[in-house]
């Protein structure tokens, strides 16, 4: 049994976290949401020259040619520092979506732009209220252009490109295609959001100019959007474990040091246990983080199932976290001046930023029947023997 | 990052495969889950177990981390639990040997002298001698060290009295661990002693508790005047604390957690086989999001194992962070088998044989957990060692330290 990542990668870990406590404080995060800066541009400047922005893109498109365990480790350090860079758009999205399903020259010209940090990417599918998928779509692509509006879409008014799921009348009726942002019939304006740390924009495309995303043209668009929500749920689900993680340890560290009936809080039993409680969700999310990056990097049949339980199982966790954090502060993790809104925001952003958690659980179900019914139907084959 | 097992381990398993193939007979997909609590112990099944046990200890697959002298196989933690896991998959009997192997043979194995490790060990490897554990009182169960049983010195002897209660297979126990206070004047903790007692002297009377469910899986044990030799006492006099705290370290890693995710299977084909508003209640939004929440932490508990078996794969020792399997799995069960109980309607309410549906396995769960809740360590109790353990937080703040024994405030007996 060896479940668990190698030297190397802790090793690597070990660089990112150093660097982001130096490079990223919470006063980082902090900057971004109290003024207009869309991001920490400096900070983007660094993950790119570490080569983060690349480290699951192989070499001869520009990245560093690692691959998922080394960029999950990343990835939880990100959320740990909760970076106030759009590396889930440009990373674990718009990468993935060219990586996956780009035609050569599609890859040839953009992976190289994001693994510099040149060129931010961006992933936009959502329209409407109650919407956590590729499901009533409208944005519409014929002849060459895209015509709809897409919001939220997070990174929306810094990415250069988008690859955005339009009604297409191929296959399944949807598909994947990709478009400057900066080009012709875009419009776009930043729009608030629960997280200002992070930034989110309503595009308006009229008739923009847009091209397939891969060589063949008509995809199963909808088949491609849940794939490629499985491999950020994963990535971004270590970024949901850092953040718990960091706002777990603030917690710990504050509950002992605050005085009250002239004991420390963290001696109230009342409070013990629920620290312990919590310390078990994020050990179980963490489990669950592990399986989705072993699944990950091996492309492994299991990837739809080990995604949903990493997402469900961070999402929640983070969640908590954020939700104790203020609580255990007391009045003082209710202003403004503490950094709990920080956890407790970010929380409920990525909570809801892939697709809401029930709609997840709802995709568990229905991927574990499936996986049962072609269990079913193999040992029928073989007894058929 | 897999779940491979090394060269090595892959060799040991098949062979531990290879002897329980030509020993016994593999699981059927319908066979009934494992019994959680060993109560299934009339003498045949008493009978049945340790026939099992010998074979094993026969051909070294008994007490597989024991040194070879006393009848182990001197292998390393990760094949013990390699062992285990294929054990699990043939028909085996229940293993009514947990007590002994699991906790009564560490902690002598521990703080016993050469005589008694060559007394005691080869007969609890081989399971012609079962054990059972005298911890628990009525007024100290959580809070061990308030136990009042008393030990007198008599010459070579102690004369023992009191009361245990809570004694799992002390009706078939030849052997028993027992910690009494030799000393009501020390401070809590300082009055106590170890002792190995004989459940045939004269004097110990057992009467089996019923248990919420029916069963008889533990007892009250009796002591009047019941005579120890000074030679089956462990560790010094007055230390028993001590050694008491090596059979709770070893019963805490032996409990662990399940995981369930068997359990989930069975509770997704209910729910595929059980209509709801005219419809398989698998369809409905609800009970798909309870499912889905079972399965997500049953997977965290087994991911969270394969976590704790790298650790013991490169030889690092598990320690109270292993609280998390019990204190997570227990409640998991009892919430799907409550769960499950709900989802079959005016019908959740059979026992009834041949009526109650798949035989009903969620009403006997959900009568069966509370006392894997309670049993080993309370989950309160398990949240403290957590927090004081785990995460080093300030200890409680108590009224039993420092004074003698017979000075900390105590309520009314239990009737
Ligand atoms: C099925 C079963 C088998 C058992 N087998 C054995 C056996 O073989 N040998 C043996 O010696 N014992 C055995 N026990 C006993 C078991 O160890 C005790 O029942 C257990 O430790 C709890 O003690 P108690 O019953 O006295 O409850 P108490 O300790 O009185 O607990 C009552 C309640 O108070 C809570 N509580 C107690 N202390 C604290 C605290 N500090 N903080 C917060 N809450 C607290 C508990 O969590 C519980 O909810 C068995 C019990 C069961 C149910």
């Amino acid at each position: 049994m060896n479940f668990d990542f190698s030297e190397d990668q802790k090793l690597l870990q070990k660089t990112a976290k150093d660097y982001l406590e130096e490079h990223s404080p919470l006063t980082v995060c902090r900057e971004v949401l109290e003024s207009d800066a869309p991001y920490a541009r400096d900070l983007w400047k660094g993950a790119a020259q570490l080569g983060w922005l690349g480290t699951a893109i192989p070499e001869e498109y520009g990245g560093a040619g690692f691959g998922y365990l080394e960029l999950a480790v990343i990835a939880e350090e990100i959320g740990r520092a909760l970076a106030p860079i759009p590396f889930a758009s440009s990373v674990y999205l718009a990468s993935e979506a060219l990586l996956r399903f780009g035609s050569d020259t599609q890859k040839q010209k953009y992976l190289p732009e994001l693994a510099s940090g040149e060129w931010i990417g961006t992933f936009a599918v959502a329209e409407r209220p109650g919407q956590n998928g590729a499901e009533g779509i409208e944005t519409s692509f014929a002849g060459g252009v895209l015509s709809g509006t897409k919001v939220p879409v997070l990174d929306g008014d810094v990415a250069n490109f988008a690859v955005v799921v339009a009604r297409s009348g191929h296959g399944s009726g949807l598909s994947l295609v990709l478009t400057d942002l900066d080009g012709d019939g875009v419009e776009r304006e930043a729009i608030k959001s629960i997280d200002p740390s992070r930034s989110t924009a309503r595009v308006v495309f009229s008739k923009a100019p847009a091209e397939l995303l891969g060589e063949d043209g008509p995809g199963d668009g909808a088949g491609q959007t849940d794939a490629l929500l499985d491999r950020a749920a994963v990535l971004m689900a270590f970024e949901q474990l850092g953040g718990a993680a960091r706002a777990f340890e603030s917690t710990l560290e504050f509950t002992q040091g605050r005085y009250a009936f002239g004991r420390p809080i963290a001696s109230f039993q009342a409070i013990k246990h629920r620290l312990a409680d919590l310390w078990c969700e994020i050990e179980l999310a963490r489990s669950n983080c592990y399986y989705g990056a072993w699944a990950l990097s091996n492309e492994d049949s299991e990837l739809g199932i080990a995604a949903c339980n990493s997402r469900i199982s961070s999402s929640h966790a983070f969640d908590l976290a954020g939700v104790e954090m203020i609580q255990l502060y007391g009045g003082v993790g209710y202003t403004w001046e503490y950094d709990c809104h920080l956890f407790y925001r970010r929380a409920k952003l990525l909570s809801v930023a892939l697709g809401n958690p029930a709609s997840w659980k709802d995709k568990l179900i229905t991927r574990l029947l499936e996986s049962r019914a072609a269990a079913a139907s193999a040992e029928a084959r073989n007894t058929d023997d | 990052m897999d779940f491979n097992d090394t060269p090595e381990e892959a060799a040991f398993r098949a062979e531990a495969r290879a002897w329980l193939e030509s020993n016994a007979e593999r699981k059927g997909p319908d066979d009934a889950p494992p019994d959680l609590l060993g109560e299934r112990t009339d003498s045949e099944t008493v009978q049945r177990a340790q026939d099992w046990q010998k074979k094993k200890a026969e051909a070294s697959w008994a007490c597989l981390t024991w040194p070879k002298e006393v009848g182990g196989r001197g292998a390393t933690a990760i094949q013990s639990v390699i062992w285990k896991q294929e054990e699990s998959k043939f028909r085996t009997p229940p293993d009514i040997f947990g007590i002994g192997t699991g906790m009564c043979g560490p902690t002598i194995m521990t703080h016993g002298r050469d005589e008694q490790k060559k007394r005691w060990l080869p007969s609890l490897v081989t399971g012609e001698e079962i054990w059972c554990q005298l911890f628990s009182e009525p007024s100290a169960g959580s809070d061990l060290a308030g136990l009042r049983t008393s030990a007198v010195r008599d010459g070579e002897d102690w004369t023992v009295n009191g009361q245990k209660i809570w004694t799992t297979g002390a009706q078939f126990s030849d052997w028993g661990i027992l910690v009494t206070r030799s000393d009501p004047n020390a401070t809590k903790h300082a009055g106590l002693t170890y002792f190995v007692v004989d459940m045939h002297s004269p004097g110990v009377e057992i009467r089996p508790i019923t248990q919420i469910n029916g069963g008889q899986g533990f007892n009250e044990v009796f002591f009047n005047d019941v005579r120890i030799p000074d030679a089956n006492r462990l560790g010094e006099v007055g230390d028993g604390w001590r050694v008491a705290i090596t059979t709770l370290m070893n019963e805490r890693a032996s409990i662990g957690g399940g995981g369930g995710a068997g359990s989930v299977n069975e509770l997704m084909k209910l729910a595929a086989d059980t209509e709801l508003n005219g419809k398989p209640a698998i369809e409905d939004s609800a009970v798909r999001q309870r499912i889905a929440e079972f399965y997500v932490r049953s997977k965290g508990l087994q991911f969270t194992g394969n976590r704790t078996l790298t650790a013991l794969s490169r030889g690092t020792t598990p320690g109270p962070e292993a609280s998390l399997g019990k204190l997570v799995g227990g409640k998991l069960i009892q919430d799907m088998a409550a769960f499950g109980i709900e989802l079959e309607g005016f019908c959740g309410s059979l026992t009834q044989e041949g009526l109650a549906p798949q035989d009903a396995t969620w009403q006997n769960r959900y009568l069966g957990i509370p006392g894997l809740r309670i049993a080993g360590g309370t989950d309160e109790v398990l949240r403290n060692i957590i927090a004081e353990r785990v995460l080093r937080l300030p200890p409680e703040q108590r009224l039993d330290k420092g004074v003698p024994f017979r000075d900390v405030p105590t309520g009314p007996p239990s009737k």
